[in-house]
């Protein structure tokens, strides 16, 4: 792809992505495979699956945050910062100056555990100084200033003294609002969240959330947010990807992808979500049968062919292509097979 | 995250498994561990030397031979030329010269390569006791011309086999922490059962006091015991007093693992179940609770037996141990205390080896009998 | 942090008080006492000590008295006016005898913690972040062995070596030159080319186990999330590693000396009696085969205690590092 400065080229383009984790004993096991995403500037893009999907891999990824035997083989991740050059993060060394350079300052990254996230033997203060003085060369004493009004903004009450208290001194939420306050520091381009609300209690998800929402209005920063609630995606997100066991089964605009669901795992996915209705109208909620196989069993083609209930001949030999509908796409064969034979799958 | 998840899924499917025994479950689990398999049959073998130690020593730990006072070790052959020039099988020893060191003005002796003495398996020999109980008159192996010098491993200042006395050695020194852990045991159970399934004060006053005593040098306080036993006592006595001395200190841990493993029993379901339904106090425990850490226990005690050994040694090399009669590794050892001996019998180390190789042997055991005690954890 | 401190204290005496006592039961229990043994030795060389002499010996040393009447005044005395009694073999009060000895014991000691600090941390570091590497085996390799290789051997094997390949024999800290000197460089010198040997002895054990403990806390600790979100950071790899996990593990690191000390001045008694160092171990055995009483009474008792103290620097240590016990924090 030619990189020309464009006024509404994405922040981040993930293309053809893979991962692999190697281990000595066993066969390689491939996490990730064949994702295609894109994310605007100051756009929300929602990651969702379930535990084991590839989501975390897929986002940890663009930052080189993955354990060490895990290896991109296959694919670009391109970044652009406004009024900077692009940079294909996959080419980039783990430890290397320029990928240092991206995290934190451009990228910045929140996390599920508030508690185990942070460090628990050095002050809440010291941790967001920390950031400030690595990134702009601030002295200590400007950084504490920038870092208690950090505390200020993202809700923290008497940020100063706070600075001061360790993580175990702190509750959950406060702990969160923390780590928030950490990844603004430096004014993040992108903000990835990794379930930064499944460790909450439910009160204080929908406070950080709308706490996330504000900030970035605030900023102006893209946001990766990876969960397994559709909730929080109807929430938050502009985009959604669904994933199922290291494929991007669906994605596209939320609202379309929510209205008319194409994939069969997303069809399955949204009919196992409770819905509030009368008595006479209640449906009996319908789980996805069986469960989620291991990525060993997984068939070269659709991952979702195992539990699929119109799986057919290609499915699991073939990869499908990605079949566009209007505002999203899907990968399924029984829309490439309708798309040739003109018609509209059930 | 999403990374172990994976991983985990991708573990072998675990079927079958509830079919198996809990032994069988265990065994499959300690067989992973090699070097737990090889310390086996090491430990196996130090236990099988120190039961058929005078079958299998070729002289009794005290002969002594004036004439081959710090004699080099021979070292064993198994080839030879026979007359006509073929190679057979015939294990021999070489004979010993000896010469005048002319700086030092000692004599020593050289290992003799003209002279020959073939070693025989099952030679007659002075009758014996095994175990002080069978009554035999043949060793495993040994010379059948008389007055032929046979030091495999050299001899001491007073001539006397070293590997003899190493074989003897062993079975004192392996025995003293195998009897000194199974003292422990007895205290360490009673002390460390009531304290975990009564919890309460008792608790309380045997933690203080395992404390206590973790937290005092073990060796000054040894010694201070070991001087006290009175010097006219026979070596039995002293023999079982110094395992008492080395139980003294070993049966806090082993009360710390009763007591841990009790007070994490005591709360599971099946117990309170057992209780429910009327059992008393002593069913509970040897019933339900006993065979549940009875593995973990036999781990325990397993990697104590090398502290106890190597207490047993120390004392003994310091001379307030285990007192002369007794062949124990460290007083083989003590003979090696001074420098020019040693340095002019560098063989009076081996003892050593065998301390090293024991204790390395014993805690790899150990840590494999440890891992398989839980063979559903990790 | 005041609290904790108190409690501290107040353990450490009630400590202290239980060594004391546990020192003199001990050196109470040998039938006899130094006199008869005194009078066995005599009466072998052909010489003779009236009755009379003997009992004034005895009451003057108050050897009559129940057990606890004689505690109660050496324990008295040394509270009173730091009098731990006087040895009866060299006739002199116990203080003299062994506060140079003491203090060498506790210079080789401290100095064996330092060596063993300074090698096991880069390597335990190294064996943990790189993981089942060829240094990683060779680390465990050596952890083995300085499990199994009993110090006074270690000691016996070295002195054989240097006497083979060298032609000197180990023993001793200082040269007669400086045996009695104040310290000064040279003397420091001097001691130092004596001590290595010791303190390379004692170290190793303990080495070993650092390294161990070392390694299994930080692969622990590198699992943690809060290690992801430092490299989130854009932090250098090993000021990540350096900064947080390694500072994490060091936490339980250090309150392994509480049980690491006692073994280093178990062993430092054996090995100064093999080395023929003057430190304490020594003249504890020497009064020990005596039942010179005051004498290793008080070396039995000021060993426990020296561990006691070590132990209290460690939890004052970890205190200071750990927030979570500082602040009384619950985890």
């Amino acid at each position: 792809m030619p990189q020309t400065p464009m006024a509404d080229r994405p922040l981040l383009k993930i293309e053809d992505v893979e991962i692999a984790f190697s281990s000595p004993d066993e066969a390689d096991i491939v996490a990730v495979r064949q994702v295609d995403l894109a994310l605007g500037p100051g756009k929300t893009l929602c990651l969702v699956g379930e535990s084991g999907c590839g989501k975390s891999v897929t986002a940890r990824a663009v930052l080189h945050l993955n354990d060490q035997n895990a290896v991109i083989s296959r694919g670009r991740i391109l970044f652009s910062p406004p009024g900077d050059e692009t940079v294909d993060i996959a080419a980039l060394k783990s430890d290397s100056l320029a990928m240092r350079k991206i995290r934190g300052n451009q990228i910045a990254m929140i996390f599920q555990e508030p508690m185990s996230s942070l460090s628990p033997v050095h002050t809440v203060g010291d941790q967001i100084d920390e950031m400030i003085t690595l990134h702009e060369g601030l002295k200590p004493r400007e950084a504490r200033e920038r870092t208690v009004s950090l505390l200020d903004q993202v809700g923290v009450p008497g940020p100063r003294e706070r600075a001061d208290s360790y993580p175990f001194q702190l509750s959950g939420g406060l702990r969160q609002r923390a780590m928030i306050a950490m990844a603004l520091a430096c004014k993040p381009a992108l903000l990835i969240a990794d379930e930064p609300t499944t460790a909450l209690d439910v009160t204080t998800q929908a406070q950080i959330l709308d706490l996330l929402k504000e900030l970035q209005e605030d900023y102006g920063m893209a946001m990766l947010f990876i969960t397994h609630d559709l909730g929080v995606v109807a929430e938050i997100a502009d985009e959604v990807a669904v994933m199922y066991l290291g494929d991007v089964v669906e994605q596209g605009n939320v609202f379309d992808v929510f209205r008319a669901p194409r994939h069969p795992y997303t069809q399955a996915l949204m009919r196992s979500i409770p819905t509030i209705a009368r008595k006479k109208e209640r449906q009996r909620l319908s789980p996805i049968k069986g469960t989620v196989p291991s990525a060993k069993d997984r068939p070269e083609g659709c991952a979702f062919t195992s539990r699929c209930p119109y799986a057919f001949e290609p499915c699991a030999g073939t990869k499908p292509d990605r079949a566009p509908l209007g505002n999203h796409v899907a990968r399924c064969h029984l829309l490439t097979e309708s798309a040739r034979k003109n018609e509209v799958p059930a | 995250m999403t990374a172990e998840a994976l991983t985990e899924d991708t573990a072998p499917p675990e079927i079958k498994r509830s079919q198996e025994s809990q032994a069988a479950l265990m065994w499959r689990r300690f067989r992973q561990h090699r070097l737990a398999v090889w310390s086996l049959w090491i430990v196996g073998l130090f236990y099988f030397i120190a039961l058929f130690a005078e079958f299998l020593a070729p002289f009794e730990p005290s002969a002594y031979n004036p004439r081959y006072t710090y004699a080099a070790p021979q070292g064993i052959h198994f080839i030879d030329r026979d007359e006509e020039g073929n190679w057979t099988f015939r294990p021999f020893v070489y004979g010993y010269k000896s010469e005048i060191d002319p700086a030092a003005l000692r004599r020593t002796f050289v290992v003799d390569r003209d002279v020959k003495h073939p070693i025989n398996f099952f030679v007659e020999a002075e009758p014996y006791r095994l175990l002080g109980i069978i009554p035999m008159d043949v060793k495993l192996f040994g010379t059948t011309e008389r007055r032929a010098p046979l030091y495999i491993l050299g001899a001491d200042r007073l001539g006397r086999d070293l590997l003899s006395r190493l074989i003897h050695g062993t079975r004192i020194s392996l025995s003293i922490g195998l009897i000194g852990v199974v003292l422990s045991l007895v205290f360490g159970v009673i002390i460390g059962g009531f304290s975990g399934y009564y919890g309460g004060w008792f608790d309380s006053v045997v933690q203080r006091v395992i404390e206590f005593i973790r937290s005092l040098p073990t060796i000054p306080l040894w010694l201070g015991l070991a001087a006290a036993l009175p010097r006219d006592w026979s070596s039995l006595q002293t023999y079982f007093a110094i395992t008492v001395i080395l139980s003294l200190v070993g049966w806090t841990e082993l009360a710390r693992v009763v007591r841990g493993r009790f007070l994490a029993l005591r709360t599971e379901d099946f117990v309170t179940a057992a209780r429910l339904d009327g059992a008393s106090d002593w069913r509970v425990i040897t019933r339900h609770m006993v065979p549940n850490f009875m593995s973990h226990i036999i781990a325990a005690a397993t990697l104590a037996i090398p502290g106890m050994i190597l207490a047993e040694t120390a004392l003994s090399f310091l001379g307030l141990g285990l007192q002369a009669p007794i062949v124990s590794w460290g007083t083989l050892l003590q003979e090696a205390q001074n420098i020019r001996t040693l340095a002019s019998a560098p063989w009076l180390l081996l003892p050593g080896v065998a301390v090293v190789v024991a204790i390395l042997a014993l805690n790899f055991l150990g840590d494999g009998l440890r891992d398989a005690a839980d063979p559903y954890g990790r | 942090m005041l609290r904790f401190l108190v409690g501290r204290l107040i353990s450490i005496v009630l400590t202290v008080w239980a060594i004391s006592f546990v020192a003199f039961a001990i050196i109470q229990l040998p039938p006899g006492d130094y006199l008869t043994a005194y009078m066995a030795e005599l009466s072998a060389q052909g010489e003779r000590v009236s009755p009379a002499e003997l009992e004034a010996l005895r009451r003057q040393y108050s050897l009559g008295d129940p057990f606890l009447v004689q505690y109660w005044k050496w324990i008295s005395g040394i509270l009173a006016h730091g009098d731990f009694g006087s040895s009866f073999e060299w006739k002199r009060p116990v203080t003299e005898l062994i506060w140079g000895r003491l203090g060498n014991s506790i210079l080789l000691e401290g100095l064996a913690v330092l060596v063993m600090w300074l090698v096991a941390l880069p390597i335990g570091i190294y064996a943990a972040v790189r993981k089942y590497s060829l240094g990683d085996y060779l680390a465990t390799v050596f952890g083995f062995l300085g499990l199994a290789v009993p110090n006074f051997l270690f000691a016996l094997v070295l002195m054989y070596l240097t006497y083979v390949w060298f032609g000197t024999t180990l023993g001793g800290l200082f040269s007669p030159a400086f045996e009695r000197a104040h310290w000064s460089l040279p003397r420091l010198w001097d001691f130092l080319t004596y001590a290595w040997a010791p303190i390379i002895v004692l170290a190793t054990a303990g080495t070993a186990q650092l390294i161990r403990i070392m390694r299994a806390n930080l692969l622990d600790e590198l699992k943690k999330p809060y290690v992801t979100t430092a490299r989130s950071k854009g932090l250098p790899e090993w000021k990540v590693i350096v900064k947080y996990p390694v500072r994490v593990a060091l936490n339980p690191l250090v309150s392994t000396i509480g049980w690491l000390l006692p073994t280093l001045v178990s062993s430092s008694v054996i090995v100064s009696v093999v080395m023929n160092l003057p430190t304490a171990g020594p003249l504890l055995l020497r009064s020990l085969t005596s039942q010179d009483m005051y004498l290793a009474g008080t070396i039995i008792m000021l060993l426990g205690v020296l561990t006691v103290i070590g132990t209290l620097i460690s939890d004052l240590i970890l205190a200071w590092l750990d927030p979570r016990i500082r602040h009384g924090g619950a985890r």
